[in-house]
């Protein structure tokens, strides 16, 4: 049996680097209806799917596989919504790599079967022919519960909920909803046509989402249960951008990456003039940082139409946190990669543009205790290069506004909020999940702990019990 | 979407007044705190102080001056019409508190800020001094609400239209020779925020200015916004927009707030609009 298992993987059709690396539509073109069918035959259907456990919210993997093999596409889609309300964002960016494909067993001889492809290709059937019924609602519970924040976390939670039969309003500080889905991950990662139509499915739900409404500011905490809601989900986010903490790092120019992203994804200044929203479209740009959105923001700057785009790393290739795909694409599309690089500095012309920035060189030390080779400097190895744009993109924190107007939410000393298990925080009633709990992490982990949380919410609703008691 | 209920065009249409519905922002709103209005799909977010607010009537006050594209989109929207989104109360309210004597002074569209401000030290028992200037007559605002929440009122435009032919600082130094007040207040072009505060400096009045960087979420999230004070970067949408005017470097502001200089007048160019009339302390500064 195993020998007629074909040991590679069905590739996924893609723009060219040449073409792509000049325009914001989709790198990855998805699989068409015989390349999906292949790809689903490979999956040999385990009794005990491991690949199930590898998925932050449990998607029926085999399950939904097995319909989509069939010719059965709406029963596909319902095997997959009963799990994951996001599957067209999750098949896109979650790294499945080291999730749901890692545990598959044809892993272990060849290529695992490419399952976030596969979840694409369902979700996008079901966006563009609209078939399906939404899933079954339970009866209303009469219970009213405030979501705040509308990124993955928040919106996993918010469908659970609805479905479970609770009411609920999901409040969002931008006047879009989706989160870093919407204003940090490119339209060539993600359609924002996709997320959209992802948050209609959820309001199909029945779930409010109110725009605007920056929780922390126009109401509080202890406001939000005074209006009536008995319980409060928490998923704002790491949203506040690190610098460097360098000199020159306020000149105009130097952008944190939430900035060019933002500008770039959320206010579409891509498009200007036809939109509003203006960025400075660099012809030497350094991009700072080694993660995802630092693949983001240099392909974004290419994009732009830049000369050179820099990624500017401390340490080497192998200690990048960026998954390794998002760093190909990015080499395929002409980023320049300066790894056990830092700046020390940043210098402006005489209108207090950005015109060069100082670096030093850096080599690694022996692993220190977290078994992290620590970068140093390489003594007398400053020198200056030339770049009209920078992106700051070593990472976030989590924002305070919030926290600091409830002093009921215990925080770490990083400003996370300390949550339980089940995302229960120190304030009766409060979940809260995803990076204000975890810091910077992935969409899925998101949507995992919006997906722990409302289980816990729905038990805690239905029983009308104490805080400690479960 | 946020209607616009009253719509008042002021200085032969360059400053524009805007009441807008908006109860659940009207309600909890305090002197010193912004909105971020949208006018549409297309637009840019842009900030604005809010200038007054009827938690009854569930509206809140703009008023702008037209200077670039989006602020001409904006004074395109009639009453009835409205913005698409208007996120708010923003920023932390005014720290100033009342006590003795105060001395507001406001420059240009500045007033629509400094108004709420002056209010408030007012109602809590301040005597306040207010010290109002315009390029001209017809661009001097909220004349008749200032001279209600102010024991005194010194007008000046540089033309001499209106009040003294002075600029704001030469009636600040006048007051300062009689009087010693425990708090001044300074809100317009930044340039005349640093003058008063190097005016302030040597004598050790308390001075709070408001800031106005280019901002995008207006909540912490990117640092487009971020200004140094006393020699730290704070982000004005969280941390402001007041500050100590004594710490703030106006500089880098100035600076900051050129960042985009080109793509504006790129923008303006394509609406056929006429360049912005600059203000005449940031041309002097140009000079130096």
């Amino acid at each position: 049996m195993s020998s007629k298992i074909d040991l590679d993987r069905v590739e996924m059709p893609k723009q060219s680097p040449e073409k792509r690396k000049r325009n914001f539509q989709e790198v990855a073109l998805g699989y068409g209806p015989e390349q999906a069918a292949k790809e689903a035959n490979r999956c040999i259907q385990c009794k005990k799917p491991k690949c199930v456990e590898g998925c932050p919210v449990g998607v029926e993997i085999p399950t939904f596989i097995l319909a989509l093999r069939e010719g059965d596409m709406p029963g596909a889609v319902q095997a997959l919504k009963r799990k994951n309300s996001l599957p067209g964002i999750c098949g896109r960016v979650c790294p499945q790599e080291v999730q749901c494909e890692s545990r598959c067993v044809l892993g272990k001889k060849g290529a695992p079967v490419a399952i976030g492809r596969l979840e694409r290709y369902v979700a996008d059937w079901d966006l563009s022919t609209k078939k399906c019924p939404v899933c079954e609602l339970l009866p209303p519970s009469g219970k009213k519960v405030a979501v705040v924040g509308s990124g993955p976390a928040g919106l996993t939670c918010a469908a659970d909920l609805a479905r479970m039969g609770h009411s609920v309003t999901v409040f969002e500080a931008l006047h879009d909803g989706g989160g870093v889905l919407v204003y940090g991950i490119p339209e060539f990662r993600l359609p924002k046509n996709i997320v959209r139509s992802e948050i209609e499915y959820v309001k199909s739900l029945g779930v409010k989402l109110e725009l605007d409404s920056v929780v922390g500011r126009q109401v509080q905490i202890k406001g939000l249960f005074e209006e009536g809601y008995d319980a409060l989900f928490l998923g704002i986010g790491a949203g506040a951008p690190r610098f460097l903490g360098v000199p020159g790092e306020n000149l105009s120019g130097v952008y944190s990456a939430n900035e060019y992203l933002t500008r770039v994804n959320l206010m579409k200044a891509y498009k200007f003039p036809e939109y509003d929203t203006p960025i400075k479209k660099g012809k030497k740009v350094a991009v700072v940082g080694g993660g995802n959105v630092a693949m983001d923001s240099a392909r974004s700057a290419m994009r732009l139409g830049a000369d050179e785009v820099h990624v500017v790393y401390r340490r080497g290739r192998e200690e990048m946190p960026a998954r390794l795909e998002e760093v190909e694409n990015a080499m395929e599309e002409g980023v320049i990669f300066d790894f056990l690089t830092n700046p020390t500095r940043f210098l402006g012309d005489e209108r207090g543009m950005v015109k060069s920035m100082e670096v030093v060189e850096m080599e690694l030390g022996e692993p220190d205790a977290s078994g992290r080779r620590s970068p140093r400097v390489k003594k007398g190895s400053e020198h200056i290069v030339d770049v009209d744009t920078a992106v700051i993109a070593v990472g976030t924190v989590p924002n305070p506004l919030i926290a600091s107007s409830t002093p009921e939410l215990k925080t770490t000393r990083w400003g996370t909020l300390v949550v339980d298990e089940r995302g229960r925080t120190t304030m009766e009633g409060v979940w809260a999940g995803g990076d204000i709990t975890t810091g910077g992490a992935t969409v899925i982990s998101a949507m995992g702990a919006g997906k722990i949380a409302s289980a816990d919410m729905d038990l805690w609703l239905r029983k009308d019990g104490a805080w400690d008691g479960k | 979407m946020f209607p616009i209920v009253r719509r008042k065009e002021m200085a032969g249409g360059k400053i524009i007044l805007n009441e807008i519905l908006a109860p659940k922002i009207a309600r909890v709103a305090q002197p010193g705190q912004f909105v971020i209005l949208m006018a549409g799909e297309k637009g840019e977010r842009i900030p604005m102080t809010i200038s007054d607010m009827d938690p009854v009537k569930g509206t809140i006050t703009i008023i702008y001056h037209v200077v670039g594209r989006s602020t001409v989109a904006f004074r395109r929207l009639q009453a009835g019409e409205g913005y698409s989104s208007v996120a708010g109360p923003l920023g932390l309210p005014t720290e100033a508190e009342g006590a003795g004597l105060a001395v507001c002074v406001g420059g240009g569209t500045g007033l629509a800020v400094l108004y709420p401000i002056a209010k408030k030290l007012k109602s809590q028992g301040s005597r306040v001094i207010s010290i109002m200037g315009a390029r001209t007559a017809e661009l001097v605002i909220l004349k008749e609400e200032m001279a209600a929440v102010s024991d005194d009122l010194l007008i000046c435009t540089d033309d001499g239209s209106l009040g003294r032919k002075a600029l704001v600082t030469e009636l600040l130094k006048e007051v300062l020779e009689r009087e010693r007040p425990d708090l001044v207040v300074a809100v317009g072009p930044v340039m005349m925020m640093k003058l008063v505060s190097e005016i302030t400096r040597p004598q050790r009045i308390k001075t709070i200015v408001s800031l106005n960087p280019i901002m995008i979420d207006g909540t912490g999230m990117c640092g487009s916004c971020r200004v140094e004070v006393g020699g730290e970067t704070r982000l004005a949408c969280v941390d402001g927009p007041e500050f100590d005017g004594h710490q703030v470097n106006y500089d880098l502001l100035l600076q900051r707030l050129q960042a985009f200089r080109e793509e504006e007048h790129e923008a303006m160019m394509l609406l056929g609009e006429e360049e912005i009339e600059r203000c005449p302390m940031k041309k002097e500064m140009e000079r130096e």
